[in-house]
């Protein structure tokens, strides 16, 4: 992501963005970029309005341009109340908001987002998403990173999954999900009978914890299955979703 | 190769705003201090002394005041006051994610370090008028001169800004080269009063020695050619330390 941004030298291979070279274009391309960090890096000196216009300074956006387009994001992020508070009064949510209006001072082409919502609550969560899923309306390029997979579902057209820098997949997450985890998954306790009507029934099955998951394109038949010999509350039946995806593709080992 | 456009401004501008807004307390110090060190040292402990080198204590000490202050503002803006915006803030991070480059935001610092100082040199300027120890109008030149040797002291603070682990191990430099600075460097007492080596080593390492030296001569409009040697000390010490700064931030900020 760094590399992109044109923040830290190419470690090798090539790399263009919107079609110019990071080494020799950083200005030109980081001009065309908005960059919305993980970390929370407003600056605390100023009112959220002000955070905005000295931002659009170091574009070199004109004032009379810049108060204008920082009232509209003010407003499109929703945070037209706080106009004049400083950044440490702000809650987690209005931080985030704000960091992504400041990122679209620019009119970027290119919209990059490291971990948009992290450690937000819900309601904060959804606010986000909406106006992100706005702005791919209007036909903005966003390029993300999370490790909510839900959100990752939510807001991608196109998906890559990565692990340990090496890209596992690439797709649109219900392709994904199609291809990787079937259309449902089947939840059951883990318990000897349950294993033996698995291997019976010659399905294959991944061990999580003290459940078993059975992925799957026929979720009824195989959880009538085991209804005969397990509880019933024991036995869930929900649709495949990335989490799966990517648990199956990148193993359940803790990784540090 | 440096790489400094006009974008530098943007960066300057960003502590000036920040300066205005808190203008109240940043216009303390300089009222205060010289009439503080004024009142102590040149009235008081100045009674008795009837006159150094023939010239009135308090005299003697004004331009040392000035140089002092110009150092203080500029070093500690761009120490402890840099290392927060840089590690804490996340200022600079902020600022290079936008087409402005990192040799410009630590030059965009400097520069304000180097105005900050010449802020401070402008606003005890009327005081020490007031207590009627420098002469006019030669003593106007001590404004652009705070410019030059604010940046020397930017710089080499931005240089141990770029350098430092942690904020705490600032106060090295602070204790270590600064106050021992403040005291020797021909300031509230001449330089030829001290041994010989310790006269040469002030003069080598110690950059308020020749701040003080073209100071008095502007307060006491007595120019000679030993100004010309410390204009020229300056001049050099100032493009190494800010050449320098920009280098060292390079490596620390680019991982």
């Amino acid at each position: 992501m760094k590399m992109i941004q044109c923040v830290s030298p190419k470690t090798g291979g090539t790399l263009e963005v919107l079609d110019m070279d990071v080494d020799t274009h950083q200005r030109e391309i980081k001009g065309r970029l908005g960059v919305v960090p993980q970390e929370n890096n407003l600056d605390p000196d100023f009112s959220a309005y002000r955070n905005l216009l000295i931002y659009a300074r170091y574009f070199g956006i004109p004032r009379r341009e810049a108060e204008q387009r920082a009232e509209e994001l003010l407003a499109f992020m929703q945070l037209e109340e706080k106009r004049d508070v400083l950044i440490d009064k702000l809650s987690g949510g209005m931080k985030r908001r704000l960091i992504i209006a400041r990122a679209l001072i620019n009119a970027p082409e290119l919209l990059i987002l490291d971990e948009p919502t992290i450690g937000l609550d819900p309601q904060a969560r959804h606010l986000i998403w909406e106006k992100l899923r706005s702005l791919q309306a209007g036909g903005n390029t966003l390029v993300l990173t999370t490790h909510y997979l839900d959100e990752a579902e939510r807001l991608c057209d196109r998906l890559v999954i990565m692990d340990h820098g090496k890209i596992l997949v690439e797709g649109a997450p219900a392709d994904l999900i199609r291809e990787h985890a079937g259309s449902d998954v089947v939840e059951v306790e883990r318990t000897p009978e349950a294993i033996a009507r698995l291997t019976g029934l010659g399905v294959t099955y991944d061990v999580a914890g003290d459940a078993l998951q059975v992925f799957t394109n026929r979720p009824h038949d195989v959880a009538r299955e085991l209804f005969e010999v397990c509880r019933h509350e024991a036995v869930t039946v929900r649709p495949a979703t990335l989490e799966d995806v990517f648990l199956r593709l990148t193993g359940r080992r803790l990784r540090e | 190769m440096i790489d400094i456009t006009g974008r530098v401004q943007s960066v300057w501008r960003r502590n000036w705003d920040a300066f205005l807004r808190t203008y109240r307390v940043n216009f303390i110090p300089p009222f205060v201090e010289p009439v503080l060190y004024l009142l102590a040292l040149g009235f008081g402990l100045g009674t008795y002394i009837e006159a150094v080198d023939g010239i009135p204590y308090p005299v003697f000490i004004a331009p040392a005041l000035v140089s002092i202050s110009v150092m203080y503002s500029s070093f500690f803006e761009c120490t402890y006051s840099s290392f927060v915006r840089m590690y804490y803030q996340k200022t600079f991070d902020a600022i290079i994610a936008t087409p402005v480059s990192i040799d410009e935001v630590i030059a965009g610092e400097m520069l304000w370090g180097a105005t900050r100082g010449m802020i401070y040199a402008t606003l005890m300027l009327p005081v020490l008028l007031l207590f009627g120890v420098v002469t006019m109008p030669s003593s106007l030149l001590l404004i652009p001169f705070a410019y030059l040797a604010g940046l020397l002291f930017a710089g080499i603070g931005m240089c141990f800004t770029a350098i430092t682990p942690s904020i705490d191990a600032l106060n090295y430099p602070a204790f270590l080269f600064i106050t021992p600075m403040f005291l020797f460097s021909g300031t509230f007492f001449p330089l030829d009063l001290l041994p010989q080596p310790i006269q040469y080593f002030a003069l080598a390492a110690l950059p308020l020695t020749h701040v003080v030296s073209i100071n008095r001569a502007i307060t006491l409009s007595a120019f000679s050619p030993a100004n010309l040697f410390s204009l020229a000390w300056i001049a050099v010490a100032t493009v190494f330390f800010f050449v320098l700064a920009i280098r060292l931030m390079r490596r620390r900020l680019i991982a």
